[in-house]
């Protein structure tokens, strides 16, 4: 056996969550080591452990990385008040943790409470991350501001920020200067821009900057110029009327920008400025177009002189003819994102379809990860997908209409996503739609042995689909469905396949009151919650479909902040003796 | 096909004795489906094609609307929120607004060109707008009876004469429009 510090010293190049839990398997020694020593401690489901088991096993845990609700709940699928609230961790993370650095959060409900706690209990606070967090305000924002004097990252993603004003960026201290990342896009209210001008020129080591849309298109020289070291920046709105003196600054600020790699924002373009970004357009490995609603000869402009682009998002304004170009011009690509500019219009009247993703994934050698929006697929466009690029790691693909069959042949798009799933041998993450039968999760519980997560909508014929798709998924963690015939069969016989996954939601399905109950009394592992907001779901006979069912593994047992709507099932004494 | 036989028959064979089911030991009662708890989905039937289906899968499901489908598409709300915004405004109408001057008028008027679809209704908007007479365009010779001729500066500073170029062209080309006194656009000196 090694020393103990040849051990400490060794488990130090393991930073993969992964990696470190399968270190601590290895004898008891190892597992006291590694305990010790762990730094960064990330739980995928807040529900899955209580805080004082974490707190117990790892006492000098520098970073915390929590999610909360479903993926589902992006899309409103998940009711408010579900839960997912990070007050019981911050509580005891404050007492546990006094030197903690990093804080980051996914889904979860943060209350400007927990935000004032974490501003003051940690002297070494560093890094707050929120991605599509609720519950808070600009209130909490200034605490964290006021508080905090070591911040370097402020990154709020996607949240739902009560804004009560945009004073909060005021409240960073002239003697504050070590924050190197920036983002404020989700907020709606103006900050003062003189603080943010001061701020900005004080951050020596700013690296990233994502404005607001409250920030005009003439300030914009003026805070590139205060930050020429700038890697990731974030405009405001985008528009303005056309004026010569503030392109010119704009155009001019942008090319002393030598170490630009990644742009993003363009709210409401005025397409006339978009050339202002040209020169660092070859710089670029990431660019955010996702917000200009501006027509593609502007965005084929652009993305025609990317050439180092790793990442693209856009809208589906790009047309086939700008992707095209992107696979002629963007050969270093990785990921390729096109959202729907109207995802509720009848008539389209855009010109992206199959087409561009074919084009993208001949042209682009290295694209590893798709999400794309469109309204026409076909298998034969799948199956070339396929072959261009056995290298893909996600593929998520959304036809607009559900159950839209192949519009060639009108055939169910099965043998396309099978060849997704046969040729793309390292696939982890598949979301499909379309017209699907059970045959394709045939396919996916045959070849899809990568696959990590999976997203099923509108899709199947029976259990037998799901049944395909629990048996086969050898690594298969997270599952959503929604609106399938899948019911009460597959999921009983495949029942300790859950407690080897991270949580599986099924709405809109046909899975039964009683077999949820049953589920929950059999498998001690597993929570099993039925979220049902039926006024008469008291009544309802035990072999009528839920609505919603959320089943997770577990080690801390049911949870007690559940709201009325949600009901743990089969973990009750009564229910242990009541098997009818 | 043989993994499919073997899947199938697995599915099929389970022993619903072991098994997890509903109901008590000894019995293997299929539980109904009640209609009316569903939500509406329907799938037609010849869209089906080959595939097995199960007593419990004929509930009839009717196609939501897209307006009744919560969630779908998988867009978050914040940017279906965006988009509309978007949508109205150009409903409404931003406008494309040009200054627009007259040599001797004493100040500048400003002038929306998306609310004319052609060179003549421009010509008669600046005529009703500067009560001033612009006269004819003749591909040769530019504008002709009148004292006053359309000029317009372009995106890259130069100043032209309206018409030369097809519509579309010239809006999304024309900067601001000045309208300039016959004998000063003939380069005269006699007024």
């Amino acid at each position: 056996m090694f020393p103990e510090e040849v051990l400490e010293h060794v488990f130090s190049f393991l930073n993969s969550h992964t990696d470190r839990n399968t270190a601590s398997l290895v004898c008891k020694s190892w597992y006291e080591m590694e305990r010790w020593c762990r730094k960064r401690v990330f739980i995928g489901n807040c529900y899955a452990v209580n805080p004082r088991v974490v707190i117990r096993r790892f006492p000098e845990v520098k970073s915390v990385e929590l999610k909360g609700k479903p993926h589902f709940a992006d899309f409103n699928l998940v009711p408010e008040g579900w839960g997912g609230y990070v007050y019981p961790w911050i509580v005891e993370i404050a007492r546990a943790y006094p030197w903690l650095e990093e804080i980051r959060l996914k889904r979860m409900v943060v209350t400007d409470e927990c935000l004032e706690i974490v501003a003051k209990s940690f002297r070494n606070f560093r890094v707050l991350v929120l991605e599509s967090c609720e519950g808070f305000s600009t209130d909490g924002l200034a605490a964290v501001a006021a508080n905090c004097r070591n911040l370097r990252v402020l990154d709020l993603r996607e949240c739902e920020v009560e804004e009560l004003s945009g004073h909060w960026l005021s409240h960073f201290p002239d003697s504050f200067t070590s924050l190197e990342s920036l983002n404020m896009a989700c907020l709606g209210s103006e900050v003062s821009f003189s603080a943010l001008e001061r701020l900005v020129a004080r951050s020596p080591n700013l690296k990233t900057l994502r404005l607001n849309r409250t920030v005009p298109i003439e300030k914009l020289s003026t805070l590139l110029q205060r930050a020429p070291q700038l890697v990731d920046f974030g405009t405001g709105a985008y528009s303005a009327e056309i004026r010569q003196d503030v392109y010119s600054r704009l155009a001019d600020a942008f090319s002393r920008s030598k170490n630009l790699k990644s742009l993003s924002g363009f709210w409401d373009v005025t397409p006339a400025y978009l050339p202002a970004i040209y020169s660092v357009c070859s710089q670029l490995t990431s660019l955010n177009l996702s917000y200009a609603a501006t027509r593609s000869p502007d965005l084929t402009k652009i993305v025609s002189q990317c050439y180092n682009l790793q990442r693209l998002v856009v809208l589906d304004y790009i047309e086939d003819t700008g992707l095209n170009t992107v696979s002629m011009s963007c050969k270093d690509l990785r990921e390729l994102v096109v959202f729907p500019s109207d995802p509720f219009v009848g008539e389209v009247d855009v010109l992206l379809t199959e087409q561009g993703l074919v084009s993208v994934s001949q042209g682009c050698s290295k694209l590893q990860s798709v999400l794309y929006f469109c309204h026409q697929m076909s298998n034969s466009a799948l199956i070339s997908i396929s072959k261009n690029r056995p290298n893909l790691t996600c593929f998520r693909l959304c036809i607009i209409e559900p159950r839209v069959p192949d519009y060639v042949t009108h055939e169910p798009l099965d043998v396309g996503f099978g060849s997704i799933v046969e040729n793309c041998k390292q696939l982890t993450r598949l979301s499909m739609s379309g017209l699907l039968t059970d045959r394709v999760f045939e396919y996916i519980g045959t070849h899809a042995k990568n696959l990590d997560m999976l997203s099923i909508a509108f899709a199947g014929d029976s259990d037998l689909g799901l049944h395909h798709v629990l048996s086969g998924c050898d690594s298969l963690r997270k599952l959503e469905i929604r609106d399938c015939p899948f019911g009460d069969k597959a999921l009983l016989a495949n029942a300790s396949k859950l407690e080897k996954m991270r949580s599986l939601w099924m709405s809109s399905c046909l899975v039964s009151f009683g077999a949820c109950k049953l589920l929950g009394q059999k498998m001690p592992g597993l929570n099993v919650e039925v979220i049902d907001e039926r006024e008469n779901v008291n009544s309802l006979p035990e072999y009528v479909p839920v609505e919603k069912v959320y089943i997770y593994r577990t080690v801390s047992g049911q949870r007690f902040d559940t709201p009325d709507f949600v009901r743990i099932m089969g973990k009750d004494k009564d229910d242990l003796y009541n098997l009818s | 096909m043989d993994h499919k036989k073997t899947t199938l028959d697995l599915f099929n064979n389970v022993d619903l004795a072991t098994e997890l089911t509903l109901g008590l030991p000894g019995t293997d009662n299929q539980p109904e489906i009640i209609k009316s708890s569903l939500s509406g989905n329907k799938r037609t039937s010849s869209e089906m094609g080959s595939s097995t289906c199960t007593d419990e899968n004929e509930s009839r499901f009717s196609p939501p609307t897209k307006e009744q489908v919560v969630g779908w598409p998988p867009v978050r709300s914040y940017r279906k929120n965006i988009l509309q915004v978007k949508k109205t405004e150009s409903e409404m109408g931003s406008g494309m607004y040009v200054k627009v001057s007259m040599d001797g008028a004493p100040y500048l008027r400003k002038l929306d060109l998306k609310m004319y679809q052609s060179y003549e209704e421009l010509m008669k908007g600046l005529q009703v707008m500067f009560k001033c007479i612009i006269g004819l365009y003749f591909e040769r010779e530019g504008y002709n009876g009148s004292q006053h001729v359309p000029t317009y500066e372009d995106k890259d500073g130069d100043w032209m004469l309206v018409g030369d170029v097809p519509w579309e062209m010239f809006i999304s080309s024309c900067k601001r429009l000045r309208i300039m006194k016959s004998c000063e656009a003939r380069g005269l000196g006699d007024c």
